[in-house]
C-alpha cells in the first residue's frame, strides 16, 4: 500500500509541477499578481508531494518491502539501517528521486525567502525551476518508476554493492544532488533574466548566495567522493579522472568560474552576458553528467546499469534544458549591455583571467572526457584518457589561475596597478619560495611537489595578508580588531575558501611525495617504511553484519614507541559474492599511516604499506573551500531575505573595497 | 585585424554569431550522443569494445606445444599462412562464453573451415576435460598456460577468435563469443570474401 | 533480449567493476629504483578489461600479466619508450593512458591553447564592446597631472 502512495505522490507532483510552471511563466508574463502569487503554494506543494514520496521509498527500504523491485534489486534485511536508507538512492530510480527532490527542495526555499525578489522574477524563476521538475518527474514515472512491485516476492533482496556499503558514500550522492540541483536555481535566474532580457547588479546579487551554496555543496560532495576512494577502495588513491568524476567536476569548475563572475555583476555590472552564459553552463554540465552517468554512452567504474532507452528520455530532457536555455541565449542576450568599464589589471581583471582559466580547465576535462566518445563514434577509434593526459594539460592552466587567485583580492576595483598588489604580497610570495627551495633541499629534485609547497604557501599567505591587509592589522593594529568586526563575511569567506585552496594544493603536493611498500609478512616480522616499523601480530576472524572478514593487527612503533595499532581487514560479502579490502588508516596530521590486508598465504600475508604525506589535508582544504562559500552565504549583503540588507551594504563596501 | 574603425555592422554580426555558439556547440554534441545512443541500440557503437592492433597485420611469431591426449599438433606462427582462410580461437575450460560460442565453432569445422585453437591459461587436464565433453573443433591445438602469447597477440580476455586470410594476414577479430548471429551475418560471409 | 543477455554474458568474460590489487611482492622489482620506474610506466597503461584503471592499480589478471612483463622489460634495462611500444603495439593506442599525438588527436591535445585563444578572442572583443558602449575610460591620474599642467592650474 505505501509504495503505491508513494507513487500516487509522485503522480500528484507532476500535476503540480505542470500547474506550476503554467502559473508562474504565464502570470508573469501577463502580470497577473494573483497567478504570480500562485506559484509559491504550488512549489511548497511539490516538495510536499515530492518528499512524501521519498519517504514511501525509504519505507520500502527500511521495512525491506521485498515486493517492491527496487528494494529487491538494491537491498537485503541483513543490512544495517543506515546502509538500507542509503540504498534507497544507491541506485538509478532512487537516486532519480533523491535528485528531483533536492529540486523541489530549491524551489521550496525559492519560494520561502523569495519574498523580497520582484514577484515577476520570483515567479519566473518558480516557473522555469517547475519546467525542469516536470521533465524528471515524468521521466522517473515513465522509465524509472522506484516502486514497481514484483509478484510472488522473493525471498530477500540481492544486497547492495558492499563497495556502496559505506557512511561516506551514503552522503556523497545528496550532497553531490544538492550542488548539482542548486545549479538549477541559477539556471532558472539566468533564463528568467534572459525572459526580461534585463541582467543587473541586483540580479548578481539574487544569484550569488544559489550559486555559492551549490558550489560550496558540491565541493563537499566530491570531496566527500574523493575521500571514499582513498579510503576504500584502498591504493591510496585519491582522484582518477574516472569520466564520472570529470562528470562532477565540470559543474564545478562552471560554478566556480559563475560565482566570481556572479561578483563583478553585483559591483560592476559587467559580465553579464558571461554570467548568464556560466549559470546556464554550470546546469548543463549537472545535466550532461546526468546524462552520461545514467545513459550507457560511456564506459566507467561507477556508471550506474545503464539502458539506451533512458538514455534518450534524459538526452530529450537536455535537449529542452540546455538547448532551450541556449537558444533564449542566442536570441535574446543581444539586448543585455554592459556598463562597468575596467582595465585589465584591476579586480575585475583578475576575475576576468580566472574565468578565462577556469572555463579552459573545464573545457579540458570535457574534452578530456568526451573525446574518446566522439573519436569512436567519428573516426571509429579507440583513445583512452587518462590521468597522465589531464595532469599535463592542465598543470600549465593551474599555474596562471594560483597567480590571479592570489593578486585578484588584493586589486582594487576598476583599475590598478600590478606592482603595489605584488607589494601587499611580498612576505607571501618570499615564504612560498622559501617552502619551494626547502622542499628541492630536502626531498631532493622533485619538481612538482616543490612547486606545490610553494603554491600552497603562497597562496594561504596571500589570503592571510589579504585579510590583514583590509583590517590594517600591521599598520593600525588597535584598530584591527574593530575593522576585523565590520569586514564583511563575504570577504572572510573569500579569504578563507582561497586558504582552503592552498590547503589543498599543500595536501596534494605532500602526496606527491607518498610512499608505499608491498610484502609478504609473517606474523612477528616488521616493515620499516619512512622511518616507522609495522609489526604484523596475527591475523584472526572478524565476523560483521552482512559479511565475513580477515582481520589483521598491525603495530607501529617509531622506534620504542608505539604510535598506533591498525587493523585492516578483507570483507566477504556472501551475497553479494565479493570482496573488499578496508584499509587501516591512522593520521597524526602530518601524514596518514595507511595499511591494507592482501591475501594470507605461506603462513604470513601481504600488507601494503603507504606513507601518505599531508594527505588529510586534500579533503580539510576542500572542506575549507566548502566553509568558506557558507560564511559568504552567511553574509547579510549575499542573504537577500535579509531585512537590515541595505545600511551594512553601504558600511560593507566601506570597509570591503579599497577604491 | 585592424583596430581602426570597427564596422558597427559586422561588430553585431559577430556578436550574434557568438551568442548562436554555445546553441550550436551543444546541437552538435546533442546530435553526437544521440547517434551514440542509436549506435548502443544496433551495436555500431560499442563503449566497451576494443579493436584489435593486429588487423592487417601477420600474426606474431610464435611457437605453443600441443595438448597430450588430444592427438592435435602444436601451433605456431608458420602454420597460419596455408594458402587459404582460417579462424584462431583463444579458449579456456574456465570461461562461460567460450562454452556459449562452441557449438558454432563445432558447426563451422564440420563444415571444413579450419580452426586453430589455443587454450588459454587452462590446466591441460581441465582443456582436454572441455574438448573431451564438447568434442574438438580444432585442426591444431597450442597450449599457452603463461599467457605470454595472448599477450602478443593483444588478448584481453576469453573467448577472442581471430580470421587470417590466405596469405596469412589477420582481418577480424571478435572479443567474445561467436554467437550463431555473428557466425552467419560475419564471420561465414568473411570467410567467403578472403577465400 | 538477445543482445542484454549477450552483454551480461560479456560481462561475465574479464573481471568486471573495480578489482583494485593489493598486489603481490613476488611480482615486483628488488630494486627501488627500477620498481619505481616500472610504476611510472604501468600508470601509463591502461588495463584493458577494467575501465579507467591503469595496470598498476589493477588486479585484473590481465593487468598484473603487464605489469610482470613491464618489470621484466625494466630490469633487462629496457628504456622507458621501448616497454611502452611494445605495449602499444601489442593492444594499440586504448591501451596508452597518454593518447599518443597524431592527427585523430590533435584537438583533444589542443584543448587548452584553444579554449585560451579563443577566451582571448572573447575578451578583446568584448572590451572592445564596453569601450564603445561606455566612452572613454576615465583619465589615469598622470593624465589628469598634465592636462592640469596644460591648463596651467596647479597640481590636484
Amino acid at each position: 500500500m505505501i509504495p503505491e502512495i508513494g507513487h500516487f505522490a509522485l503522480a500528484l507532483a507532476l500535476a503540480l509541477s505542470l500547474a506550476q510552471a503554467l502559473v508562474g511563466l504565464a502570470g508573469a508574463q501577463r502580470a497577473d499578481a494573483r497567478l504570480m502569487g500562485a506559484a509559491s503554494p504550488l512549489a511548497v506543494g511539490v516538495l510536499v508531494t515530492v518528499a512524501a514520496a521519498f519517504a514511501c521509498l525509504v519505507w520500502a527500504y527500511v521495512a525491506n518491502d521485498t515486493t517492491v523491485l527496487n528494494v529487491v534489486q538494491n537491498s537485503h534485511s541483513l543490512k544495517p539501517t543506515l546502509y538500507k536508507i542509503s540504498g534507497a538512492w544507491g541506485n538509478h530510480e532512487g537516486s532519480m528521486l533523491l535528485w528531483v527532490l533536492i529540486l523541489a527542495l530549491c524551489g521550496g526555499a525559492v519560494a520561502a525567502f523569495g519574498g523580497n525578489l520582484p514577484s515577476a522574477l520570483q515567479a519566473r524563476v518558480l516557473g522555469i525551476l517547475a519546467l525542469v521538475a516536470l521533465g524528471f518527474i515524468g521521466f522517473i514515472l515513465a522509465t524509472s518508476n522506484p516502486f514497481e512491485r514484483i509478484w510472488p516476492p522473493p525471498l530477500d533482496g540481492q544486497g547492495l554493492n558492499p563497495i556502496l556499503q559505506d557512511p561516506g558514500l551514503a552522503f556523497h550522492p545528496p550532497l553531490l544532488y544538492l550542488g548539482y540541483v542548486g545549479f538549477a536555481v541559477t539556471y532558472a535566474f539566468a533564463v528568467a533574466a534572459l525572459i526580461e532580457g534585463r541582467v543587473d547588479a541586483a540580479w548578481g546579487r539574487w544569484v550569488r548566495p544559489w550559486a555559492l551554496a551549490a558550489w560550496s555543496f558540491l565541493t563537499l560532495g566530491i570531496a566527500l567522493g574523493s575521500w571514499w576512494a582513498y579510503y576504500e577502495l584502498g591504493w591510496g588513491g585519491y582522484w582518477f579522472w574516472d569520466p564520472v568524476e570529470n562528470a562532477s567536476l565540470l559543474p564545478w569548475l562552471a560554478g566556480c568560474a559563475l560565482l566570481h563572475s556572479a561578483i563583478v555583476v553585483e559591483k560592476r555590472e559587467a559580465l553579464k552576458t558571461w554570467t548568464v552564459f556560466l549559470a546556464l553552463l554550470a546546469f548543463g554540465m549537472s545535466l550532461l553528467g546526468t546524462f552520461l552517468v545514467r545513459s550507457g554512452v560511456l564506459n566507467s567504474v561507477h556508471a550506474f546499469a545503464n539502458d539506451p532507452a533512458r538514455g534518450t528520455v534524459i538526452l530529450i530532457l537536455l535537449a529542452i534544458y540546455i538547448g532551450g536555455g541556449f537558444l533564449l541565449f542566442a536570441w535574446r542576450a543581444q539586448a543585455m549591455l554592459p556598463t562597468g568599464v575596467f582595465t585589465p589589471v584591476s579586480r575585475e581583471g583578475a576575475l576576468v583571467l580566472n574565468n578565462l582559466l577556469l572555463c579552459s580547465i573545464a573545457a579540458v576535462v570535457l574534452a578530456g572526457t568526451l573525446y574518446p566518445m566522439f573519436a569512436d563514434l567519428v573516426l571509429g577509434e579507440k583513445f583512452s584518457v587518462g590521468p597522465p593526459f589531464f595532469n599535463t594539460a592542465i598543470f600549465p592552466l593551474a599555474v596562471p589561475l594560483i597567480g590571479a587567485m592570489t593578486l585578484g583580492p588584493v586589486m582594487p576595483w576598476k583599475r590598478a596597478r600590478l606592482f603595489p598588489a605584488l607589494q601587499r604580497l611580498w612576505w607571501a610570495a618570499l615564504a612560498g619560495l622559501a617552502a619551494l627551495v626547502l622542499c628541492f633541499a630536502i626531498e631532493g629534485y622533485r619538481v612538482g611537489p616543490a612547486l606545490g609547497f610553494g603554491a600552497a604557501v603562497w597562496v594561504i599567505l596571500a589570503a592571510i595578508a589579504d585579510i590583514a591587509d583590509r583590517i590594517a592589522l600591521f599598520s593600525r593594529p588597535r584598530a584591527a580588531w574593530a575593522r576585523a568586526k565590520g569586514l564583511p563575511r563575504a570577504a572572510w569567506g573569500g579569504a578563507l575558501a582561497h586558504a582552503g585552496m592552498g590547503v589543498m594544493i599543500l595536501g596534494l603536493a605532500g602526496m606527491g611525495l607518498a610512499t608505499d611498500t608491498l610484502r609478504l609478512v609473517k606474523p612477528g616480522e616488521s616493515v620499516a617504511l619512512a622511518g616507522l616499523d609495522y609489526r604484523l601480530v596475527g591475523v584472526a576472524d572478524a565476523p560483521g553484519p552482512n559479511f565475513s572478514a580477515r582481520r589483521a593487527t598491525v603495530e607501529v612503533r617509531d622506534g620504542d614507541r608505539l604510535v598506533t595499532v591498525l587493523a585492516p581487514e578483507r570483507r566477504s560479502f556472501p551475497v553479494a559474492r565479493m570482496t573488499t579490502t578496508e584499509a587501516a588508516i591512522h593520521t597524526n596530521w602530518l601524514a596518514d599511516l595507511y595499511v591494507v590486508l592482501g591475501e594470507e598465504r605461506d603462513g604470513g600475508a601481504v600488507l601494503r604499506i603507504h606513507h601518505n604525506p599531508l594527505a588529510p589535508w586534500i579533503w580539510l582544504g576542500a572542506a575549507l573551500m566548502a566553509l568558506g562559500g557558507g560564511i559568504s552565504l552567511s553574509d547579510r549583503r549575499v542573504r537577500v531575505s535579509a531585512p537590515a540588507a541595505k545600511p551594512v551594504k553601504a558600511k560593507g563596501v566601506k570597509a570591503g573595497a579599497r577604491a | 585585424m585592424s583596430e581602426a574603425v570597427p564596422n558597427p555592422e559586422a561588430a553585431a554580426w559577430r556578436r550574434r554569431a557568438l551568442l548562436l555558439a554555445p546553441l550550436a556547440v551543444a546541437g552538435l554534441g546533442g546530435a553526437g550522443f544521440y547517434a551514440m545512443l542509436r549506435g548502443l541500440g544496433t551495436g555500431d557503437y560499442d563503449p566497451r569494445g576494443v579493436p584489435s592492433a593486429l588487423i592487417g597485420k601477420a600474426p606474431p611469431d610464435f611457437s605453443l606445444p600441443p595438448l597430450e591426449g588430444t592427438g592435435l599438433p602444436g601451433l605456431s606462427a608458420a602454420d597460419l599462412k596455408a594458402g587459404k582462410p582460417m579462424l584462431v580461437n583463444f579458449f579456456a575450460s574456465w570461461c562461460v562464453p567460450c562454452v556459449i560460442e562452441h557449438p558454432q565453432l563445432m558447426r563451422l569445422a564440420r563444415n571444413g573451415v579450419a580452426i586453430m585453437g589455443i587454450a588459454y591459461k587452462d590446466k591441460p587436464a581441465d582443456s582436454l576435460g572441455f574438448l573431451k565433453q564438447r568434442g574438438t573443433p580444432y585442426a591444431r591445438l597450442g597450449v599457452d598456460q603463461p599467457g605470454r602469447v595472448a599477450i602478443d597477440w593483444g588478448l584481453y580476455g576469453v573467448p577472442e577468435t581471430y580470421l587470417i586470410d590466405k596469405s596469412g594476414i589477420v582481418r577480424w577479430r571478435m572479443a567474445g563469443p561467436v554467437t550463431e548471429e555473428i557466425l552467419d551475418q560475419q564471420v561465414i560471409p568473411l570467410l567467403r570474401r578472403h577465400a | 533480449m538477445i543482445r542484454w543477455l549477450l552483454l551480461l554474458m560479456l560481462a561475465v568474460m574479464p573481471a568486471p567493476g573495480p578489482a583494485l590489487a593489493v598486489g603481490d611482492p613476488a611480482d615486483q622489482l628488488p630494486n627501488p629504483a627500477l620498481e619505481e620506474r616500472a610504476r611510472v610506466i604501468g600508470r601509463e597503461l591502461r588495463c584493458m578489461v577494467c575501465q579507467n584503471q591503469s595496470i598498476e592499480d589493477s588486479d585484473a589478471d590481465l593487468a598484473r600479466d603487464l605489469r610482470r612483463i613491464v618489470r621484466e622489460q625494466v630490469a633487462q634495462g629496457k628504456p622507458d619508450e621501448a616497454v611502452l611500444t611494445f605495449v602499444h603495439e601489442r593492444y594499440g593506442d586504448f591501451v596508452l593512458l597518454r593518447p599518443p599525438f597524431k592527427p585523430e588527436t590533435a584537438l583533444l591535445w589542443a584543448t587548452p591553447a584553444i579554449a585560451l585563444l579563443a577566451g582571448a578572442l572573447l575578451i578583446r572583443g568584448m572590451r572592445r564592446r564596453q569601450a564603445a558602449a561606455a566612452g572613454p575610460p576615465d583619465l589615469t591620474q598622470a593624465e589628469r597631472d598634465r592636462l592640469a599642467q596644460l591648463a596651467g592650474r596647479p597640481r590636484e
